[in-house]
């Protein structure tokens, strides 16, 4: 890896050079990290190496392999732990298959050990369907009640009346930034008014980790989920961290292999922390890559990684907005420094698949569709929309092709 | 790469922006399906009078991309009129030309008549596009839907 940072700015040809695919893909305008960033050579090479010198399966066995397997994999683990600055990282980091698995388990876990008939769950209106559904299906199998926060003009959550709309809940459920909208939310204010309704308070930090640095200990969430294809590391990784009291005390998930300290025939034990949470053969070298994932964030420093984030963030809403005034709605804050990793809009009289095509034809590649958040889809009120999305390889360069890609989409269709 | 004007044809863009029958039909008389692609949210309802031997009105409604809206103005106008019989040939006709086989999987280029299909082939192009191709068959698995329902009430009848 190269020194990425000019006087503490991400210097970004350097960091394109760090992800093959830029290489292999001359002129890609890559705009979709929020759906799933690139990853740098070397997460690839944490994972060949892994499998080339080093695979057993994990936990095991007594032979030097499958002692070399799971220490790599418990490293990755206390690393990942102490990058989102967990206290007992090597207890408290439970390792999904991505974000959507990790709250499966915590609406999954808290239903069966927490959550009777007629429970108030509050979420948002402006989560993802991960953080959606999970509930919705508790709601069907043991009769909980979802209730939603809402979303303002602006695309900031109502929480005027948050009192009201916690009181009584057992479990308040928020995204710490939206996917669709790129709205950072007031998460630690709502967890503070949410424990103090006794509620076990969930963040969805799927879009958060990538560019802002998180400390579980200080934000007030008892679970936290995000996925490694986000944030530099490979598909088939997601983390659910947990305050290890609260963890401690919630049923398991999946059952089978690694999560029992016993099985007779009328019964289990289950498992210590974390293996509790994760049956049967593990993602070993997914984690191992995550793991590099995170070590590469932490040589970048997610100081400057914020700060590319807020500036790419604040250039590509300005300069889009410059370049098309009113023929653009763009969602979300329009205080620029409220937003974080992206910028979904809708170009008047053109559908987000048409622009995302012609874009595409620009090498700019955008993301049409729903983004996986119809609820906050019919709010808006629109089907679609087109999200350009950032990470630390975007700069200047990628919004002005985006920008210009925009003025042909527009000059062809209208 | 494939050019934008093999997507975009002209046909398609004129469709697009002056959809034909689009609207509603009151049901009953009418047969109303509705489908949605659950990919991208585009929606639609599709109307038929029928009058036991052709469809004599069609109309469509909703909201999607430029493929999806305009490959259903085209749809209506090339199966308006039709018989039941017609109209499934019209259907097959129409996957063909996507490379697609009755059931809508891919499959082997067919010799198709071209000039047979007037407007209908410009969304030849659409089959080099395939994230596109679920967008331009979706007003046809909607309609394909009360051809259906109309083929049942048919046997029905000759029972
Ligand atoms: C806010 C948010 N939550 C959850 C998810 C789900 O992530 P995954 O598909 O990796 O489980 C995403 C990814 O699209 C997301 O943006």
């Amino acid at each position: 890896m190269t020194e990425v940072l000019i006087d503490n700015h991400i210097d970004v040809a350097k960091v394109r050079s760090d992800f093959p695919i830029f290489a292999n893909n001359p002129g890609l305008h890559y705009l979709d990290s929020g759906a799933s960033s690139q990853r740098p050579s070397m997460v690839l090479e944490a994972m060949e190496n892994y499998y080339r010198f080093h695979h057993a399966n994990v936990h095991r066995g007594v032979y030097r392999l499958a002692e070399e397997a799971t220490e790599l994999y418990e490293s990755a683990r206390e690393r990942i732990g102490r990058f989102i600055g967990a206290t007992h990282p090597g207890r408290e980091t439970i390792f999904s298959k991505n974000s959507t698995e990790a709250l499966n388990l915590v609406a999954n876990s808290l239903g069966r050990g927490f959550l009777r008939q007629g429970d108030k769950v509050v979420i948002t209106k402006m989560e993802h369907h991960a953080n959606i559904v999970p509930w919705q299906m508790l709601a069907q199998y043991i009769g909980i009640q979802v209730e939603f926060i809402d979303v303002d003009d602006e695309g900031e959550l109502i929480i005027d009346d948050l009192e009201r709309i916690v009181d009584g809940a057992k479990v308040v459920s928020l995204t710490l930034t939206s996917n669709v909208l790129g709205t950072v939310t007031p998460f630690t204010g709502i967890a503070q008014v949410a424990k103090a309704a006794g509620a076990i308070v969930v963040g969805d930090a799927s879009q958060f980790v990538p560019h802002r640095q998180i400390d579980v200990k200080s934000i007030g969430a008892d679970l936290i989920a995000f996925t490694g294809h986000k944030m530099f590391g490979p598909t088939g990784i997601g983390v659910l961290w947990g305050r290890s009291e609260l963890l401690d005390q919630m049923p398991p998930f999946l059952g089978g292999g690694d999560m029992i300290s016993d099985v007779r025939l009328d019964g289990f034990v289950a498992n210590e922390l974390p293996y509790k949470f994760e049956a049967g053969t593990p993602p070993i070298a997914e984690a191992i890559g995550l793991g590099a994932a995170v070590d590469y964030m932490n040589s970048i420093g997610m100081d400057a990684i914020e700060s590319h984030d807020r500036e790419i963030s604040r250039l590509a809403y300005e300069k889009v907005k410059g370049a098309f005034g009113d023929e653009i709605k763009i969602f979300g804050p329009s205080d620029p420094s409220k937003r974080s990793g992206c910028l979904s809009f809708e170009l008047e009289g053109v559908h987000p698949h048409d622009v995302a095509q012609v874009l595409d034809q620009n090498l700019v590649n955008v993301r049409a569709g729903h983004h996986c958040a119809k609820p906050l889809m019919r709010h808006l009120g629109v089907a679609a929309t087109a999200r350009a999305s950032f990470h630390i390889y975007n700069d200047e360069a990628d919004v002005d092709a985006l920008v210009d890609a925009l003025k042909e989409t527009r000059n062809f269709f209208i | 790469m494939q050019g934008l004007e093999d997507l975009y044809r002209e046909i398609i863009l004129d469709h697009y922006k002056n959809p034909r029958n689009s609207g509603t039909l009151e049901v009953p008389p009418a047969h109303q399906a509705d489908g949605y692609n659950p990919l991208c949210g585009d929606e639609i309802s599709i109307y038929v009078n029928y009058d036991g031997e052709r469809i004599t009105d069609i109309k469509n409604s909703g909201q999607g991309c430029s493929i999806s809206r305009s490959s259903a103005s085209l749809m209506t106008n090339a199966v308006k009129g039709k018989t039941i019989a017609e109209a499934r040939e019209t259907i097959k006709t129409f996957k063909r030309l996507l490379l697609l086989d009755e059931e809508g999987e891919k499959s082997e280029p067919v010799e198709i008549d071209l000039r047979k299909l007037g407007e209908l082939a410009a969304l030849q192009g659409v089959s080099k596009f395939p994230a596109r191709i679920k967008c331009a068959t979706l007003a046809w698995n909607t309609f394909t839907q009360i051809v259906d329902e109309l083929d049942l009430q048919i046997d029905g009848a000759n029972d």
